[in-house]
């Protein structure tokens, strides 16, 4: 009987066993996230203070805010509609066949597509040299919404134009999330609809949107969180500021902005309170979600 | 399709259309890659020349210095994912086990952690990364490996969840309560009978943090070092062909790590299929 009778050590070894990793988590998430949003409540000098908050008061960083909501809520919605329609499609496929799988591994290749790469793949599709761009130039349309957007520049260059990059990502990751919930579907409450004398319009309107609503919008929340922490895609693309990911780049690249310092801390701030508001809706929707599963 | 359709599943046709169009959507960028880094030269009279020059250059001895850069890049990451994989599988594998078996009260503060991360946008921890790296620096010098611990703050969420899908569906406690009736040790426990029977979280854990280390841009990027994205932004400056050259290379690895996490993923269906043969 090894270590009977001394169970208060080995049950103070065991939590020891627990310490590297809060070590780890102390040092690099707690103190790095309570820098990041705390940064703002200081001066340079290293005193406490609000000022850094007159950012907020600054027109063209409220028009970058707006512009990252607006940016994220419409990819979030597209992203979401036609992730449910593939989805809905996928229905028809069988649940382990060559299609199915295949589309599954080509969702979570996508969904993690962000960044450089992804930059570069719609720089050569629409760009201003881009493969659609020339054909549309070829096709008589010398001024075309890639290459003439309505800021009169090149379309992929600017936050409007940051939306059909994003859908690449979100359209597969609306498609990894709502899956599961399109699978729970029964096919037992498609045959009590029809024994009942329901249509198939009936069985949407009565059971499948109501069903999947709470999925859906959860799904199309966690679409919203996604696009709205973004960063790579938009950093390769747009050398300005434009959103708000990218504002922070300008603060942290020019730290002696006159006024505001440790802006890039009061931006870190809005963001994570953003994100904890949406997150907080998440968890609401998701628990209305789940009581359909298992 | 004649059988008559009561619930959710669309036509064939209807499926058809919908997956048509939209794979067709999603082939293009990928095809307007491949077409780019064919391209020779401009177009003459409207017609552009095809051939592998740019792929033969990017490979070409002569040109090396010109794409120094983006190979130390790659050798820089690669490093970066291998530490990051020993700092999961040192730190945070053993902490999942541990809780499993002796605090499983904790079970939902250690999930709230690993998935910080995602509601916490990488941009924003990098404000908080920057003075912590002055720390690090002092430490550990400036080289690119430190990056290794911020990186792997955000696999958490990537590498927690297969290995907790794996850690539910094994009996764990059972296991090593039976094991240790055996008359096993702990270290025997570990070795023998739970990382054998955790070996295709672990896999699906590692793969991911991986493929994210690969295509990690903002850490590397705000804490000014040179990885994989960062190189190919910057190559893609003076270079655009060899930039999308290796944008695809990379898609394609990331395309077969992902293949085979799905690969390990069906596998753990393996046991129900051998009972179904087995009828």
């Amino acid at each position: 009987m090894r270590g009977a009778g001394k169970p208060s050590r080995r049950r103070s070894a065991v939590w020891l066993g627990l310490t590297p990793f809060a070590i780890y988590i102390i040092l690099f998430l707690a103190i790095p996230a309570v820098l990041a949003v705390g940064s703002g409540f200081f001066s340079a000098a290293g005193s406490f203070t609000f000022d850094n908050f007159a950012a907020l008061a600054d027109p063209s960083i409220q028009a970058d805010y707006l512009g990252t909501v607006g940016l994220s809520a419409v990819t979030a919605v597209l992203g979401a509609v036609i992730g449910a329609l593939v989805s809905f499609a996928l229905l028809a496929t069988k649940p382990d066949g060559g299609l199915r799988t295949a589309i599954d591994s080509a969702s979570s290749v996508l969904a993690q597509f962000g960044g450089v790469m992804l930059a570069f793949a719609f720089i050569v599709t629409i760009g201003t040299q881009g493969l659609i761009t020339r054909w549309l130039v070829q096709a008589g349309l010398e001024q075309n919404i890639f290459n003439h957007s309505a800021s009169g520049g090149t379309l992929i260059y600017t936050v409007a134009g940051l939306s059909i990059p994003y859908l690449y990502f979100q359209i597969p990751l609306m498609v990894l999330t709502f899956m599961p919930a399109m699978e729970g579907l029964k096919a037992t409450w498609g045959e009590a609809n029809a024994t009942l004398g329901g249509t198939r319009f009936t069985y949407w309107t009565r059971i499948g949107f109501p069903i999947l609503a709470p999925a859906f919008f959860g799904s199309l929340i966690l679409l919203f969180a996604n696009a709205f922490s973004s960063y790579a895609t938009a950093a390769a693309l747009i050398s300005q500021g434009g959103i708000i990911p990218l504002d922070i780049r300008g603060y942290v690249n020019s730290e002696v902005v006159v006024g505001h310092a440790n802006g890039a801390g009061v931006l870190a701030l809005l963001m994570v309170v953003t994100m904890i508001i949406v997150m907080w809706l998440y968890s609401l929707l998701e628990r209305r979600a789940s009581r359909w599963r298992s | 399709m004649s059988a008559p359709r009561f619930g959710a599943t669309p036509s064939r046709s209807t499926r058809n259309i919908i997956l048509i169009v939209i794979g067709v959507l999603f082939l293009v960028p990928i095809l307007a890659m491949i077409e780019f880094t064919l391209e020779i030269g401009q177009p003459v009279k409207g017609v552009q020349q095809y051939g592998i020059q740019h792929y033969l250059d990017v490979f070409n001895p002569a040109n090396e210095s010109t794409y120094d850069g983006l190979f130390q890049g790659v050798q820089n990451s690669l490093v970066i994912a291998l530490f990051t994989v020993i700092i999961i599988l040192v730190l945070l594998l053993p902490t999942m086990i541990l809780i499993e078996l002796k605090f499983p009260r904790f079970r939902k503060v250690l999930e709230f952690i690993c998935l910080i991360p995602i509601t916490i946008p990488t941009v924003v921890l990098v404000v908080g990364f920057i003075p912590a790296y002055r720390a690090v620096a002092q430490i550990f010098g400036s080289t690119p490996y430190t990056l290794a611990f911020a990186i792997g703050i955000i696999c958490l969420p990537y590498a927690f969840r297969p290995i907790a899908t794996n850690l539910a569906a094994v009996e764990v406690t059972t296991l090593s309560e039976a094991a240790r009736s055996l008359g096993a040790s702990w270290l025997q426990v570990m070795v023998r009978v739970i990382l054998p029977n955790l070996r295709r979280g672990i896999l699906s854990a590692v793969l991911l943090t991986v493929a994210v280390v690969l295509g990690e841009y903002t850490i590397a990027s705000f804490l000014s070092q040179t990885t994989f994205q960062t190189a190919l932004l910057l190559i893609q400056q003076t270079d655009p062909y060899a930039g999308v050259i290796f944008a695809v290379f990379a898609l394609v690895f990331v395309f077969i790590l992902l293949v085979l996490i799905g690969r390990v993923g069906t596998l753990r269906g393996g046991r129900a299929a051998r009972k179904r043969v087995a009828k």
